[in-house]
């Protein structure tokens, strides 16, 4: 058992924990975005940061809660005037890249981001990852992932084109957390799908009505932002 | 024919000494720098004369690595009479087997000349840029042919091997690695001894030791360098290390943009094991250890240790966060050291010659020599090592000489895209770790950059800015995200388009990103953006608030014009501007048409009487 | 394929291998081929998309085809502060084309790059693996004209 103190609060959990997990069981709330607990921790959006340290000893630094695992005598601050600021320039940043995003949305009056200062580029992914984690961990398909790097990185199947291994589950669709519109189910033009507009959308590939159409090697992303 | 004792060792040594001594050599410069210029030719010309000649039995001939004084090559010396030619052509290779080889003469127009005397020198101990570095670890660039394993024999090569088997436990070794205060060459300067101790005491039966050779930072070709022409400098560090640490495996990863480097490295490791260095029961001791050469494939973040371990099994080099580290849990899963190629080939040197002696260099916290690429507006862009504590002033000013003629410098740039900018007040800084830190800089790989009046600090932010959103793997947010939206702002204020407000905004959001990132280069990325926002404020405020770039660099708020007094109506410039913006008869001013001009400076690139201007 | 057969023989059939063989493969073809990729993947039991991750993550992969002719400016910072974006823009007037594209007719490709190491030879160009130190527009422009106009790559880069 390790024992570590979050907040000034002691407490003991099992070696292997993570921060966030072991914040959790105290009931203390870390805002997270990239995390699921049912798929492996990432560590991609930041959102879950804590301070790690001990101020009389030396500066403390950021670390993600999810993917730390606890260590003896960790000291973990939540919340701190620091920690706010990141945060609220995270979402800041997420709510330029996905304004009309619901959970972005609701992030961002939790923690009063009322201003977007940077151009908004309005798309529907923000590369949390968790479409290709559920892909890969839950449905052991391994149809979509990540493709390219930095800023021009994206969700997507190999060559842009209709994956083989993919099984239509639904089940990227399901855990993405700015995908608003869910399948309509029986009522839609097609039975894999109706209207969503999600990257990993892969009906919309082939052109089916109701859907949006792609060709060639052109992302969904890019069609949004020209759509627009 | 396998060296199986420390006596075999120096008896091998005095053999191949006895043999060469007193033999006059030729050492023409084979790095790529004097390679581009020709010093191939340089070195097949001198082959086919000392061949015709019949000299071949009486005078060496040897390729070596870099030589460091890259502006002036291709470079040529000679042994023993330490005659130093530079900017050698082919065609000057007859007159110097004639004149210097065969009569001992000096050519003076072939000679290097003191940067404040004006004076011919002949030796290169004579040259400033020589004269104030302290080489060590670069003692044998310029000097062996890093082919032939025999030279590096020769001149005592392996010995701290021998030494270190023969002599040595581990944790004596790592004890003299703690106390010669060596500290990671590569950037952060993280003590290796600490660093071994750590892996020594780690669980698991197969260790790994990792020499980092990703250099990606522009700007920065030590470790190339070093990889090109000493190899066997680097081999040696890692096999001490592998026994101080328990490991039976090692890997060398080079970025593929230095092909000479993995070829000379092959080369290296098939000669070390000819020689029994590498292999099984190596000077018959428990050690049994080898090396492999791992091929980079283009990604600066591959040089972050944890994104280099996803590299080399296959991954993309995708960062991942610390605890646990690469010393617990590393390549495949197992302890390892992963080591920069410089702080490896200081690893014999200090057993040799013992940990207090290279204490006694430097200063206080930062031990040893470092060596750096010393580019940019230089007058003596090459590679120089240096003892730590060492002012930036005496590096750029004496070892640089100083800028080219008719400008002056501005600033350094220290540490790559992840290091900071400094301004010239701050000169008499001495180079060490913790200073540089503080001034808001980093030591980094050893990248310097100069720069001069005619470099706009904006730009130089807004270039690594952009540097760094195409290198960062993507993962996580505040890097892929907040570089890129730094570089947009940065753009905006070299268009002359952005606000105050803009200038607020870029500071908070480097700040975010810089505490936020899950990896150093994000960590890291800000640095530019910040240093230059603390040093040179009034730049940003002159673009921002007069629209106006004071270095004549961003193209929105510059224009080129053609002084009429200047021009002497040649025609020159007229046909070859792109978009025919220029008119003019022959022998009358010439005159550029603003709305046509697409500022790409071929007209000053073009004029030969100074006519153009930047305003 | 059996070429592709062979790389991957040369290493062995393992996925830790996979960055090599890529390599190797983009040494031969000038790119990565879409059935080679796939084939690589279905004999190194890789998920196609984890390869697919590979080849567009890394600078040294094109999935493209290159040009007959290869240009690479080098970026890297001395580089840049000594003209190497003007030479970038030189060569996107010069060919029409934009960085990292081919020409229509498939003779140029050009790229930049971000340091070869050999800062010293600022502002650097290298012509079909050729080292052009001091590179100036109007010399690069030279160099462009004769490589149009003369059908041996080999002889016309000198």
């Amino acid at each position: 058992m390790t024992r570590l103190f979050i907040n000034g609060m002691e407490t003991e959990v099992p070696e292997g924990t993570s921060v966030l997990e072991a914040a959790q069981g105290l009931g203390v709330e870390i805002p997270t975005l990239c995390f699921h607990p049912g798929l492996s921790a990432y560590g991609a959006c930041r959102l879950c940061v804590v301070e790690i340290g001990d101020l009389r000893s030396g500066p403390t630094r950021l670390v993600s809660a999810c993917t730390y695992p606890v260590q003896e005598g960790l000291r973990v601050r939540t919340h701190s005037a620091r920690l706010e600021r990141a945060r609220r320039m995270l979402i800041e940043l997420l709510l330029s890249i996905c304004p009309s995003s619901k959970r972005i949305q609701d992030l961002a009056a939790e923690y009063q981001v009322e201003r977007v200062r940077f151009p908004v580029r309005d798309e529907r992914c923000i590369l949390c990852g968790l479409c290709v984690r559920m892909c890969a961990e839950q449905m052991m398909a391994r149809a979509i992932g990540f493709a390219h790097r930095g800023y021009r990185r994206k969700v997507t199947t190999p060559f842009d084109l209709r994956s083989e291994v993919c099984r239509l589950c639904g089940g990227c669709l399901y855990v993405c957390p700015v995908c608003e519109l869910r399948c309509q189910g029986p009522e839609a033009p097609d039975p894999v799908c109706g209207s969503c507009q999600a990257p990993t959308c892969l009906p919309a590939r082939e052109g089916l009505p109701g859907a949006w159409g792609v060709t060639g090697n052109s992302s969904v992303q890019t069609k949004a932002r020209r759509g627009r | 024919m396998k060296i199986r004792t420390g006596e075999q060792l120096l008896m091998l040594e005095r053999e191949l000494r006895m043999a060469h001594d007193h033999k006059p050599c030729v050492r023409v410069c084979g790095g790529t720098g004097c390679r581009a210029r020709g010093s191939e030719d340089v070195l097949a010309r001198f082959q086919e004369l000392l061949e015709r000649k019949e000299l071949g039995g009486s005078i060496e001939l040897k390729f070596t690595g870099c030589h460091g004084l890259c502006e002036r090559g291709p470079l040529v010396s000679i042994a023993p009479s330490e005659i130093f030619y530079q900017s050698v052509e082919a065609d000057d290779v007859a007159a110097i087997v004639e004149e210097t080889l065969e009569h001992d003469r000096v050519i003076e127009r072939l000679l290097a000349s003191d940067p404040v005397t004006g004076t011919r020198v002949r030796r290169e101990q004579e040259l400033p840029f020589y004269r104030r570095q302290h080489r060590i670890v670069l003692r044998l660039n310029g000097v062996i042919d890093p082919t032939d394993i025999r030279e590096y024999l020769a001149f005592g090569g392996y010995r701290a091997l021998a030494k270190t088997l023969e002599n040595l436990t581990p944790e004596e070794v790592i004890e003299i690695m703690e106390r010669s205060g060596l500290r990671g060459r590569g950037g952060a300067g993280f003590p290796t001894g600490k660093k071994w101790r750590l892996a020594r005491a780690a669980k698991g039966t197969t260790k790994y030791v990792v020499c980092n050779g990703d250099e990606g930072d522009p700007g920065a070709f030590m470790d190339r360098s070093l990889l090109e022409g000493n190899p066997h400098s680097v081999l040696e560090g890692m096999i001490i290390g592998a026994y101080a640490i328990g490991a039976t495996r090692g890997i060398i990863y080079v970025r593929e943009e230095y092909p000479l480097a993995v070829g000379t490295l092959q080369v290296a490791l098939e000669q070390a094991r000819e020689y029994g260095f590498l292999g099984k029961a190596i000077f018959g001791s428990p050690l049994s250890f080898d090396i492999e050469i791992v091929r980079g494939a283009g990604a600066f973040v591959a040089g972050e240790e944890t994104a280099l371990i996803a590299a080399v099994e296959g991954r993309v080099s995708e960062p991942r966060q610390r605890p646990p580290y690469p010393v617990e849990r590393g390549v495949w899963g197992c302890p390892t050291v992963i080591n920069n190629v410089e702080t490896w080939a200081n690893v014999p040197v200090i057993i040799e010659r013992g940990p207090e002696w290279f204490a006694s260099l430097g200063t206080a916290t930062s031990k040893g020599t470092k060596i750096f690429s010393l580019v940019g507006k230089i007058r003596n862009t090459g590679l120089v090592e240096i003892p730590m504590g060492m002012t930036v002033r005496e590096l750029v000013e004496e070892i640089g000489g100083g800028p080219p003629p008719s400008r002056e410098i501005k600033a350094v740039q220290i540490g790559g895209p992840s290091g900071g900018c400094l301004p010239k007040d701050l000169f008499d800084l001495p180079i060490d770790y913790e200073s540089l830190v503080e001034a808001g800089a980093m030591m980094g790989s050893g990248g310097l950059i100069v720069m001069d009046d005619r470099t706009c600090m904006v730009d130089v932010a807004r270039y690594f800015m952009d540097f760094l959103r195409d290198e960062s793997c993507g993962k996580c947010l505040p890097c892929r995200e907040g570089t890129n939206r730094m570089y947009e702002l940065l753009t905006r204020i070299c268009e002359g388009r952005a606000t105050e407000s803009d200038l607020d905004l870029l500071e908070e959001l480097a700040q975010v990103v810089k505490e936020t990132s899950l990896c150093g280069l994000g960590q890291t990325a800000s640095n530019p953006v910040l240093t230059t926002l603390r040093y040179f404020r009034p730049e940003y405020e002159a673009h921002v608030r007069e629209r106006r770039c004071p270095a004549g660099v961003c193209k929105a708020l510059i224009h080129y014009v053609i002084a009429a007094d200047r021009c002497t109506g040649c025609l020159a410039c007229v046909s070859p501007c792109p978009s025919q913006a220029i008119t003019g008869q022959l022998k009358q001013p010439h005159v550029i048409d603003q709305s046509r001009c697409l500022k790409c400076g071929l007209c000053l690139e073009v004029c030969q009487f100074g006519a153009v201007e930047v305003v | 394929m059996q070429e592709i057969e062979a790389i991957i023989e040369r290493y062995g059939a393992e996925r830790r291998h996979a960055i090599s063989i890529l390599q190797d493969i983009q040494a031969r073809f000038h790119y990565l081929p879409k059935d080679a990729v796939l084939h690589v993947a279905a004999r190194l039991r890789i998920p196609l998309i984890d390869l697919y991750g590979l080849a567009t993550f890394y600078n040294s992969f094109s999935l493209t085809p290159r040009g007959e002719h290869v240009i690479q400016v080098c970026l890297g910072t001395a580089c840049h502060l000594k003209g190497g974006t003007r030479l970038v823009e030189a060569l996107e007037r010069e060919l029409g084309i934009r960085e990292g594209e081919v020409t229509l007719d498939g003779r140029f490709s050009f790229k930049a790059v971000r340091c070869l190491g050999a800062c010293a030879l600022a502002p650097l160009v290298v012509i079909d693996g050729r080292y052009q130190p001091k590179m100036t527009q109007r010399k690069l422009t030279q160099i462009v004209a004769r490589l149009r106009r003369v059908r041996e790559p080999a002889e016309a880069a000198r």
